[in-house]
């Protein structure tokens, strides 16, 4: 094998900092604006020196204007630029819901498909650490509720790089959404082969006969670490990641299903109006009552915010034991 | 900063004169009027068609502030990116946009500048400049900065253009915007229409100024405050500020101050709704009337056949009426424009 084909090794954010890296290298329309960028304060290990590299005028560090350089980025991806906008955390990121929802959205719909707003929009998810609830919000469910946005949570570290690139080469807006609880996760990645989100659908991760576990995100490693417990208990778990929220595509799910005739949804959202909800109504709607073993079962945080006290944010973030817990009393496993 | 006001720029009994043309050539003066008069043509086309009920949706109309899209567009290109708001007619046509395009886009027609996906609210017309407009209040603003940003990236001499109006400085967007715009020294004009009502309520019952100008002191950002209904003015002050922002100066602000005649939407003068709007003031601000004082000032050169205007008129009217009858004979969009039209990616 030569360099330029052999696998490397990456962790999930030094994944989205391989991305990144390609992008900034391979299109000279890309940049990336937002706060922290010169900060691994940040961003973790996720953009480490890329401004030293492609310079401070492409890797834009900024004013606390969430709105203002939220809609700077549509503004110039309208021009034919490919930016990427950086939260740091989503919950900041509410200021700059108009240029999010009401122009980017919107645009190609409103303009006649004559234009598209090529945005992409990293936010990512940073809770724990008894951060509370202005610091923890993972609002997936409520950008995948927008038609005209595309909504990714990578689960995997492959996924972390080549999302982030097939998210930016899109020309539709893209909330690409990232969670610091998987930057430790590894893998060898063969080098980049770019994809067309478009044609990016949930994936099967892990196959099965007895359960489907649907999840998104972080929930795809619960997910992962539920089928190696259940596996020791005889019981053979499908993992099915999600990948792409929004336009969603149910039928790898829905498969899956008809195959397994039991549905877990593990969401790291909450539960009213959540992707736990719209998975198993997709799924309840397109198969027969009779291909069900047990009622659909999903596992969400609680609907409350995000608490501080370490007593309360133990039980608030479902882990493997309460998991295990739940679903095997749900379906009698 | 507590001195800037707009003092006699904001007394209707004010600047009822011809305007000052001082030596500019004839036919760049006949360029505006005509342009101007196009403008309020296709506007009070617009009224009259939505008080009959042949437009089904809301249109904001700018009668009376025709100078100023006609000021700032004498400086613009092609490349140029130009982003509106509600009440953006003018900006839109200013440019050159195309008369049966805007009414097909009004009436939700295929052939329209939105292919009938936008309506009034939301015109496009990029191959003209005209990157689009919207109606929530500033919400092209920070677009307008990015458009700015992209040209400074990539080495361009293009400017980009962000007209709102006195109600969208209170948004802190606009802020925002105006602090980005500066520090990061983009080529963006922020054209500021101040014709002192948000909706019903003048400017007096939200700001404790009636400058917006006060703002682009605040982020030292350079400002010119002129007479909105001397096209003369504008274009003057229009052509200082884009000519530095093309020249790498950074962001300029134009306060132009101007008054619409109807109210805030559709065909009435809603003097009934209007807080502070009085058929004296609206009657007032008819004799600063953009396109009278430039009319009267060329007839005073005698550098012009006053034959001309009538001339003109007829032409007009003429072509207004033959876009009207081809925008209602034009087709609707087909229904899979409902869905089609949502993603750019993935068409085969």
């Amino acid at each position: 094998m030569t360099a330029a084909t052999a696998n490397q090794r990456y962790n999930y954010g030094t994944a989205i900092r391989a991305a990144f890296e390609y992008l900034l290298g391979n299109y000279a329309d890309t940049f990336v604006i937002g706060q922290g960028l010169w900060s691994p304060w940040y961003v973790g290990n996720t953009m480490t020196d890329l401004d030293k590299k492609f310079g401070k005028e492409r890797v834009i560090d900024t004013p606390v204007s969430e709105l203002g350089c939220t809609g700077a980025a549509v503004g110039a991806s309208l021009c034919g630029m490919r930016p990427i906008v950086v939260h740091p955390r989503i919950d900041f990121m509410l200021f700059a819901m108009d240029p999010i929802v009401n122009q980017a959205a919107k645009w190609s719909h409103m303009v006649g498909g004559q234009a598209h707003p090529g945005v992409t929009v990293r936010a990512i998810i940073n809770r724990g650490g008894e951060q509370g609830a202005q610091h923890s919000q993972a609002l997936h469910s409520w950008f995948a509720h927008i038609p005209g946005l595309r909504v990714v949570m990578p689960a995997t570290v492959a996924d972390a790089r080549d999302l982030l690139i097939a998210s930016v080469l899109c020309c539709d807006p893209v909330i690409f959404m990232d969670d610091r609880w998987l930057y430790s996760q590894e893998a060898d990645l063969p080098p980049v082969v770019e994809l067309d989100l478009a044609s990016q659908r949930p994936q099967v991760l892990a196959l099965g006969s007895d359960l489907t576990i649907a999840a998104a995100g972080y929930s795809v490693k619960l997910a992962m670490d539920l089928r190696d417990a259940l596996s020791q208990r005889g019981v053979s778990a499908e993992v099915v990641d999600i990948r792409v929220l929004n336009p969603f595509d149910a039928m790898p799910i829905v498969n899956s299903v008809s195959r397994t005739g039991r549905l877990l949804v593990i969401d790291g959202g909450w539960r009213t109006c959540g992707l736990s909800a719209e998975i198993i109504a997709a799924v309840s709607e397109r198969l027969p009552v009779s291909a069900l073993r047990a009622p659909p079962l999903r596992i969400t945080l609680p609907d409350a915010p995000a608490p501080t006290s370490r007593v309360l944010e133990k039980i608030y973030y479902p882990d493997l034991k309460t998991i295990l817990a739940t679903s095997s009393s749900h379906f009698g496993f | 900063m507590d001195d800037i006001h707009l003092g006699a720029l904001a007394d209707p009994a004010r600047f009822h004169d011809p305007i000052d043309i001082g030596s500019r050539d004839t036919a760049e003066l006949v360029g505006y009027l005509q342009a101007m008069l196009r403008i309020r043509k296709v506007e009070q086309k617009l009224a009259v068609m939505r008080r009959d009920g042949s437009i089904g949706g809301p249109v904001h109309l700018g009668v009376g502030q025709e100078a100023v899209a006609v000021g700032v567009s004498a400086h613009l290109r092609k490349s140029d990116r130009v982003f509106g708001a509600h009440r953006s007619h003018s900006h839109l046509l200013a440019l050159g946009s195309s008369i049966r395009g805007l009414f097909a886009e009004v009436l939700g027609k295929d052939t329209g500048l939105s292919r009938g996906m936008g309506g009034s609210m939301h015109l496009w017309d990029q191959p003209n400049g005209f990157f689009g407009s919207v109606p929530i209040v500033s919400g092209t603003v920070p677009l307008a900065v990015g458009a700015g940003l992209a040209a400074k990236l990539r080495r361009e001499t293009d400017v980009a253009v962000a007209y709102f109006g006195d109600g969208a400085v209170e948004e802190g967007s606009v802020h925002e915007s105006l602090n980005l715009a500066s520090v990061m020294k983009l080529p963006v004009i922020f054209v500021v229409e101040n014709n002192l009502f948000s909706s019903h309520m003048h400017i007096s019952l939200r700001q404790p100024s009636d400058a917006v100008s006060r703002f682009a002191v605040a982020h030292s950002i350079p400002h010119e405050l002129i007479d909105g209904n001397d096209v003369v003015a504008v274009a003057a002050a229009a052509g200082r500020l884009i000519d530095s922002a093309r020249s790498g100066g950074g962001p300029g602000l134009l306060e132009a101050v101007t008054f619409r005649w109807y109210g805030h939407v559709d065909w009435r003068e809603d003097i009934d709704v209007g807080v502070n709007r009085t058929t004296s003031d609206l009657e007032s601000w008819r004799k600063r009337d953009p396109l009278a004082r430039l009319r009267q000032a060329l007839e005073k050169s005698r550098a012009w056949d006053p034959d001309n205007y009538s001339r003109i008129n007829a032409t007009l009217d003429a072509e207004i009426d033959t876009a009207w009858q081809q925008a209602e004979a034009d087709p609707y969009p087909e229904h899979s424009a409902l869905l089609d039209r949502v993603y750019g990616a993935g068409k085969s």
